[in-house]
Order: structure tokens, then sequence, then C-alpha cells
């Protein structure tokens, strides 16, 4: 029997345990409503092919957005769980979650918001974005992306069936050795968060190589470095980061995986290992992480600063300089997640400078944002809500950061739930508010139509007073000696401030119903929102420039580009001279065909990871086999592109020209 | 006037040249090898990740055998030779490409072939001969830090090796398509690539493992 199905067997299912089997019935259930569904009003078709097997970076970066979305859900739905466990497990009582289960449930956490909530958030926002901004027609290698979010899915995916069958990690989202050694962790969950991990990771690490590419080498004429905007600058420098620090967490993850599956002695107490070696490593890592989520979360204000309010971004030079700055100083701070190791005093003081050294560049950003706002005519719209509601509570989460950097406060306060409410601060203040202001600012440029002010602003409350409720008392509670990740809270006398935290965290997950209350309802009424223009906020930079949803190649000819804010500048000439560009000498334009490769590619990766994780072996080395089959049947074919024949091209581009000409009227009346 | 006309574009005709050079859109030619590069670069950080444990691992031996009883030096020097030969072959295969020169192409990538498939062999029988002398990558932090680096340095090899022989098959069943050329250009990256991975391996490991 083990040859086959290795150690999978009918225990792996938790037919025992109520809340992960309702959980599984209930999703699959859902799924499959879902699936019958699409089939039933016939989108299938339209699915698969302007979807599923796109290679157009729109509709990559929708896909990745939907995927983070979803996983939000799951992970919110884990955090709830928690702040619910530790609201009611106090004193005498034990809670409704055994330890077992509740570790399970913030490693879960951890790593899918991480991994597959805000990552995919972020990197759907540049496939989505960075080429409209760049004026060109897609990213450099369309069809690996394509493979790229596949990967990504298929990662997100095995971290999800662990519900189902077998378990996941107890070890919290990091995977600290020897804790995730075999002999600590015997049980599947570590090794699904690993080969989890490693697929989707190989995705990122494509991603990366496919955006610095197209930054650098695939831009508009006359897009020279310091007219890109500051989210194509932000992007670089996190896909720069992706580049250098991914691979380390790679070795990491294999080292980890070494040890377990083949004894080795990385990271053991016996045979010479060294547990520490995988702190330094992973930290590596995973301080640059951090910057890989913040800088196009600070991007996204700089783009959402700048067009409500009506000026030029303010120190746009600046804005850069303290872009790479932060970049740079990312990779040299890492140590600050372990003071506590005994370095030494020297060298913690030397990583503690380094640290709070970081807050310099991101302070210059706060200014440049504030000074952006400064004499400008400011709209207070919903992403500007996100954005005043990032800076006040960012600032706060800087500070608390600072403080930590300093290794004799971090001795007191380290692995207690003051650091859980500093994260929790910087990632939901900084990176989660930037991702919901850029969800509204781009959604119209995505579908056509904008999303409803009313139930945005509502959202917008729900995270900002919720998020305050449910981290702000865990200062207090870390300070009063509360440690991380306890499933049972031993001093009565922490019951207000908890229960105070979960109250909190109901009205974040208001928000998240309502996130999707306005979704349906500006679907619905999406006839009396319909962006025609194109430009529905006054926009500064390129993807404004086009039609709103774009035509699949995005632009008829190439935009020309003469100085900063390529679209501002082109629109006011134009609505000074009351007259457009000259009308192009339209040409075919090549397009990159659909494909099904990243499809097949994330099938065998889930196949093979599955096999591995369960330790069937012939299940695994078939997947490999079949992976590389595909990889020399795509590599046979010769490339195809098609052709978008020029009388379409020119009859958009005219009925474009015709409507961007009405809209330049009603501007100029306006001023 | 002028200047705002030619920000719509009324007065000029092509891009202005911004000093840089970005005239648009980089051709194909540039763009993949340019991708392939940033991907060997992100290799290189794998590398230098297995590096930095090798390093801090080394001497963490529990009690087992150290690198000078361990490594030999002739054999290592054979390996070397046989890859940096390879590399040489490699370079002799592109160029006979660029000549759309089918019988020399063919060749050289398959001696290119045939020197990777030495040097792996004799990797494999270094292996082999540690694992039966009770030294394998179980028995200490510090084996398994070498077999991990060489190891995987190995795995390169042979994933360079599946990559030529799929590569002689193309050009053999395609000619010299400008695709596939590109395709040989990225593959001769790889291969050079991986020869400077072994110089720093063979510096690091066996030369200072071997110093008395
Ligand atoms: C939506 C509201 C959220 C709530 C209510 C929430 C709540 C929690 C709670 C209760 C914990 C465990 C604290 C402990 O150790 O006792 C936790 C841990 C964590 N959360 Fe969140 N969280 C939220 C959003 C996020 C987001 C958006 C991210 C990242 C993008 C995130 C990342 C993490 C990480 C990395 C951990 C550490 C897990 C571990 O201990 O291994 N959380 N969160
Ligand atoms: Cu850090």
């Amino acid at each position: 029997m083990s040859v086959i199905f290795g150690k999978l067997t009918w225990d792996a299912i938790p037919f025992h345990e109520p809340i992960p089997l309702i959980t599984s019935a209930v999703v699959l259930a859902a799924v499959a409503a879902i699936a019958v569904w699409v089939w039933r009003n016939g989108w299938w078709p339209y699915l698969r092919d302007e979807y599923i097997t796109s290679t157009d970076h729109k509709r990559i970066g929708i896909m990745y957005i939907v995927l983070a979305l979803l996983m939000l859900v799951r992970g919110f739905a884990d955090a709830i769980m928690m702040r619910l466990q530790q609201s009611m497990a106090i004193g005498a009582s034990q809670g409704y979650l055994t330890p077992e289960h509740y570790n399970q449930i913030f490693s879960a956490h951890g790593t899918i918001m991480i991994f597959f909530v805000a990552m995919p958030f972020v990197i759907g926002f540049m496939n989505f974005v960075v080429p409209l901004q760049l004026g060109v027609r897609d990213v450099a290698f369309p069809t690996m992306n394509n493979v790229s979010f596949w990967l990504t899915a298929s990662g997100a995916l095995l971290i999800n069936l662990s519900l189902f069958i077998g378990e996941f990690a107890r070890t919290g989202w990091l995977a600290f050795p020897p804790l995730s050694e075999k002999e600590f962790s015997p049980g599947v969950g570590v090794d699904y968060y690993l080969v989890a991990l490693q697929i989707s990771g190989v995705g990122t690490v494509l991603t990366s190589v496919n955006f610095v590419t197209t930054i650098l080498k695939i831009r508009a004429p006359g897009m020279s470095y310091f007219r890109m905007p500051v989210f194509c600058w932000t992007s670089l420098a996190s896909n720069l980061l992706i580049l250098a620090a991914f691979p380390v967490l790679t070795v990491t993850l294999g080292l980890l995986m070494l040890d377990r599956y083949l004894d080795f002695h990385f990271f053991t107490n016996d045979g010479g290992g060294n547990s520490m070696l995988y702190m330094n490593l992973i930290w590596v890592w995973g301080h640059p992480e951090v910057y890989i989520l913040a800088l196009p979360a600070f991007g996204i204000y700089s783009e959402v600063a700048a067009t409500f309010s009506g000026k030029p971004l303010f120190g746009y030079r600046s804005m850069v300089f303290a872009t790479l700055a932060i970049c740079i100083i990312s990779f040299m701070v890492w140590l600050h997640h372990f003071f506590t190791m005994g370095a030494g005093a020297n060298i913690n003081a030397i990583f503690g400078i380094a640290s709070m050294v970081i807050g310099i560049p991101t302070g210059v950003k706060i200014y440049n944002w504030l000074f952006t706002m400064y004499g400008g005519r400011v709209r207070f719209t919903v992403p500007m809500h996100y954005l005043i509601g990032f800076m006040l509570t960012f600032v706060v989460g800087g500070l608390t950061g600072v403080l930590l950097a300093i290794p004799p406060v971090d001795f007191v306060v380290h692995n207690s739930l003051f650091l859980v409410a500093h994260f929790h601060q910087v990632i939901i203040g900084g990176v989660v508010f930037a991702l919901m202001a850029g969800y509204t600012y781009w959604f119209p440029k995505a579908f056509g139509f904008t999303l409803d002010e009313r139930l945005g602003k509502a959202v917008f409350w729900c995270w900002f007073i919720g998020f305050h409720l449910a981290f702000m008392p865990s200062y207090l509670l870390g300070f009063y000696g509360a440690t991380r990740r306890m499933q049972h809270i031993p001093d009565p006398s922490w019951a207000p401030w908890l229960h105070l935290e979960l109250f909190g965290a109901v009205i974040i997950g208001a928000g998240i119903v309502l996130t999707v209350v306005q979704l349906l309802y500006s679907i619905k009424t999406r006839e009396q929102r319909l962006d025609v223009t194109g430009d529905p906020w006054d926009g500064r930079t390129l993807e404004w420039l086009t039609l709103s949803p774009p035509p699949h190649y995005n632009f008829a000819v190439l935009p020309d580009v003469h100085g900063e804010e390529a679209y501002w500048t082109r629109k006011q000439t134009a609505i000074k001279m009351d007259q457009l560009i000259k009308e192009p000498d339209y040409q075919p334009i090549e397009m990159p065909v659909s494909t099904p490769v990243g499809v097949i590619c994330a099938f065998f990766a889930s196949v093979c990871g599955f096999a591995v994780i369960w330790h069937i072996w012939w299940l695994a080395i078939l997947g490999l086999i079949g992976a590389f089959a595909v990889f020399v049947w795509y590599a046979w074919q010769d490339e195809h592109e098609h052709i978008v024949p020029v009388d379409e091209v020119r009859t958009n581009a005219r009925e474009r020209r015709r409507i961007r000409m009405e809209h330049l009227h009603s501007l100029s009346q306006s001023t | 006037m002028t200047t705002e006309a030619a920000t719509i574009g009324l007065t000029h005709s092509g891009s202005e040249d911004t000093g840089l050079g970005h005239r648009g859109p980089e051709s194909k030619s540039i763009v993949v090898p340019y991708g392939f590069w940033l991907f060997v670069l992100s290799d290189m950080v794998l590398f230098s990740a297995l590096f930095a444990t090798y390093a801090s691992l080394v001497n963490a031996t529990d009690g087992g055998p150290t690198t000078n009883q361990l490594f030999d030096r002739t054999l290592v020097a054979i390996e070397t030779l046989a890859l940096l030969l390879s590399s040489f072959t490699c370079g002799l295969a592109m160029i006979a490409a660029k000549r759309k020169n089918m019988n020399l192409t063919q060749i050289w990538l398959l001696v290119t072939g045939l020197l990777g498939a030495v040097f792996l062999f004799i990797e494999f029988y270094e292996f082999a001969h540690m694992i039966g002398e009770g030294a394998p990558p179980q028995r200490s932090a510090f084996l398994s830090s070498f077999f991990t680096l060489v190891g995987c340095h190995g795995a390169h090899v042979t994933a360079g090796l599946l990559w030529i022989g799929t590569m002689m098959a193309q050009i053999w069943a395609k000619g010299f398509k400008e695709h596939i050329v590109r395709r040989l250009l990225c593959l001769s990256i790889f291969w050079h690539a991986l020869d400077i991975i072994w110089v720093a391996i063979f510096t690091i490991v066996y030369l200072i493992g071997t110093l008395p």
C-alpha cells in the first residue's frame, strides 16, 4: 500500500473534526456551484480564452487580484477564529480550539496573508498597471507571465488542500527549526508549507525576471528613467528585491526539506546542525520581503496623492532615491529579527542603527506625500481616504518599529503581542490600505465603470476603526507580558482588551463583507457609473490615455513621451491648443496568442507537489517527466503571434479620438 | 508654441531623443538574453546562499571526516579541466551556429555535452566513493552542506545536458531560425555561468579544503 499511496491513508481526512470537515464541505459545494453556474450561463469558453489561458498582462493582473481577494477571506477566517479563541480561552476556560488546531491556524493565517494575499495583490497591480504606465503593449515575456500566475495559484491550492487532506504546519509562518524538523513535526503539515512555498516561489522569481526586463527594456519612446511614474520605479525596486531575495528563500526551504526528507543535518540539534543558520537565512529573505510589499504600496500612494491633489508629485526625484535607498538598506538589517540570538552588543548595535536608518528615506516619502497635498485641490475620494488613513497609522507603526530596533527594548518585547501589533500596523496600515486604494483607483480602468463611493468609504472606515480596535490593545498586552501565539490566556485581567480586539476584528470583517456588497452593487448599477472617457479621475499617467477597459493591445500607437507626467502634459497641451495629436500612421499589431502552458505547468507542479508531500514517489517522478515533456513540447512549437489587422486598429483608434476630443472640449469648458 | 506643438506631436515625427537612447521597446534579440541574464543572476544568488551555508558549517564535522581527509585534488583537477574545456567547445559551437554551419554546431554541442557528462561522471564517482567511505551527507552538517552545494551544481549541469540534447534536436529539425539561435545563446550563457560557479566551488571547497 505504502508504495502506491505513500503516507496517504483515510485518516488524513478529518472525519472526526467538525470544523475543517464542515469548511471542506462548504468550500467544495461553493466551488461546484460556481462551476455549474459558469457552465450553465455559457461563460466557460470566455473564461478559458480570455482569462485562464490569456497572456494579456491586464487579464493576468486581474486573476492575481481575484486570487488575493479569495485568499484574504480565507486568511481573515483564520484571524477571526484566533481572536475568538483568545477571547474565550481565558483563565479556567479552554475555548473551542485545541492547541494542535490553534497552532495550525496561526501558521496558516500568517503564511496565507503574506504569500497568497499580499504578494499576489501587489503583483497583480504591477501586472495590470506597469505596462500601461510605460505606454507599451505587454510585459517582456507574456507566456511566462501566465506560467508565473498559475504556479502561484498552485501553491495556494496546495496550502488550502491541507485543510481537507492531512494537516498544516504548527510551526508559525516561518517554520523555524528545530521545531519544524522531522523529529518534532513528523506529520505532513510542514511539508505542505515547504512544497507550496517552493512552487509559488518559482512563480515569483519568474515574475521578477519579467518585470525587471520589462521596466528596463520595454518602454514607450521618450520614456526615460526619470520620466517613469513612481509606481513603475517602486515596482522595479520591488522586483529587484525579489530577484535578490527569493532565491535565498528557495535555498532556506530547500535545506529544511533535505533535513526532513533525507536526514541531512543543516538545522537539526544533532550532527553539528545549527538552527540559527536558518534564522539568518530566512530573514535575509524576510526583511527585504517587507519592502517587496511596501515599496509598490508606496508607489500606489504616490499615484493617488498626485492625481487627487491635482498636482505633480512633490519631490519626484527624492521619491525615487528614497525608494532605491530603502531597496539597498533593506538587505542590511535582517539581524533585528533575532537580537536575542546573542550575537553580542556591537553587532546588535550596528543592526539596530541600520534598522533605524531605513526610517529616514521612509520619512522623506511621508513628507513628499504631505507636500503633494499641500496647496493642491484635494479631492477626498476613497483612495485619498486610504492615503490619509495610511499616513496616520503608518507613522505610529513605524515608530514602534524604531522602538523594536533598539536591542535592549527588543529583549523585553521580543515575540510578544507588541511585535504582533507592530507588524500588523505596518502591514495593514501600509500595505492593505494601499491595495484597497489601488483597487478603487484602477477598478474603472479594468472594467469600465467606477465603484460606489459611499460604500467604498464605509469599507475604509471599517478597516480604519476596526484595525485600531483590533490591534492597539496588543501593544499594551505586550507590555503586560503577553507573548504571541497563545492558545490560552492565563491572566483574566487581560480579558477586556481581548474582547475589544475581537470586536475590532468583527468590524474589519464587516468591511470585507461590505467590499463584496460594494462590488455587487456597483456591477448592478454600472450603467450610471460608466467610464466613457477612460480618464475618470483626471489622471496624470499613461494608463488614463487609453480606453477603459483598454483594448488588448493597450495603445493603437505607442505614445511618444515628452516630459514627466506623460499623459498630463499631453492632455494640457491638447486642451490649450484645442487639438489632439496628429493622427498617426496606424500599423497592424502583433500580439502573443493565448496558451494553455501555464495551466498545464501548474497541474504538473500541483500533482508533483502533492506526491512529494505524501511521499508518493512514483507519482512525483511521473509528474516531473510530464513537466519536462510539456517543456519540450512548448519549446518545439514555433512562436505564434496573432496580428490585429490595421483596419481594426484604425477603427478603434478613430472612435477613441472622437471620445477624447469631446472629453477635451468638456474639460476646456470647465476650466 | 513650438514645444507645445511638439508635445502633442504636431511638429515632429519620431521620438524625441532623451539623451538616454530610449527610443521605444528593445527588440527581442536584446530582451530575451537580457531576461535570461537576470535569471542567471538569481541563480547566482541561490549559489551564494549555499556558499554561505557551506562556509558556516564547514567545521561542523561532528567528529566525522574533515575536508582534508576526503578531497582528492587530482580527481577534482581532471573534473575541472573537463568543465573548462566544455565551456570552450560551447563557445566554438556558438561560432559555428553564427556561421550557420550545421555539422560543426552539432559536433561541438555534442563534445560539450560529452565533456559535461565526463564531469558528472567524476562527480558521481567522488560522491559514491565518499558515501562508501562512511562520509554520506547524513554524517555531519559539514557533509550535508558539501553534498548540497556541489550536488546543486551537478543538478544544474544535468539540466544543462538535457537542454543541450533538446537544442541539438531542435537545430537539427528546424535549422538556424532566429528564435532557435536566441535559445542557443541563452544555453551558452547558462553553461558559462555554471563554469564560473564551479571555479568558485573549486577554490572555496577543494583548494582551501586541501590546504595542509
Ligand atoms: C484582517 C485582519 C487581521 C487580523 C484580525 C489578524 C489577526 C492576527 C492574529 C490574532 C494573529 C496571532 C497573534 C498571536 O501570535 O497571538 C496574527 C498573526 C499574524 N498575522 Fe494577522 N491578522 C490580520 C491581518 C493580517 C494581514 C493582512 C497580514 C499580512 C499580510 C497578517 C499577517 C500575520 C502574520 C505573518 C502573523 C504571524 C503568524 C505567526 O505567528 O506565525 N495578518 N494575525
Ligand atoms: Cu526586518
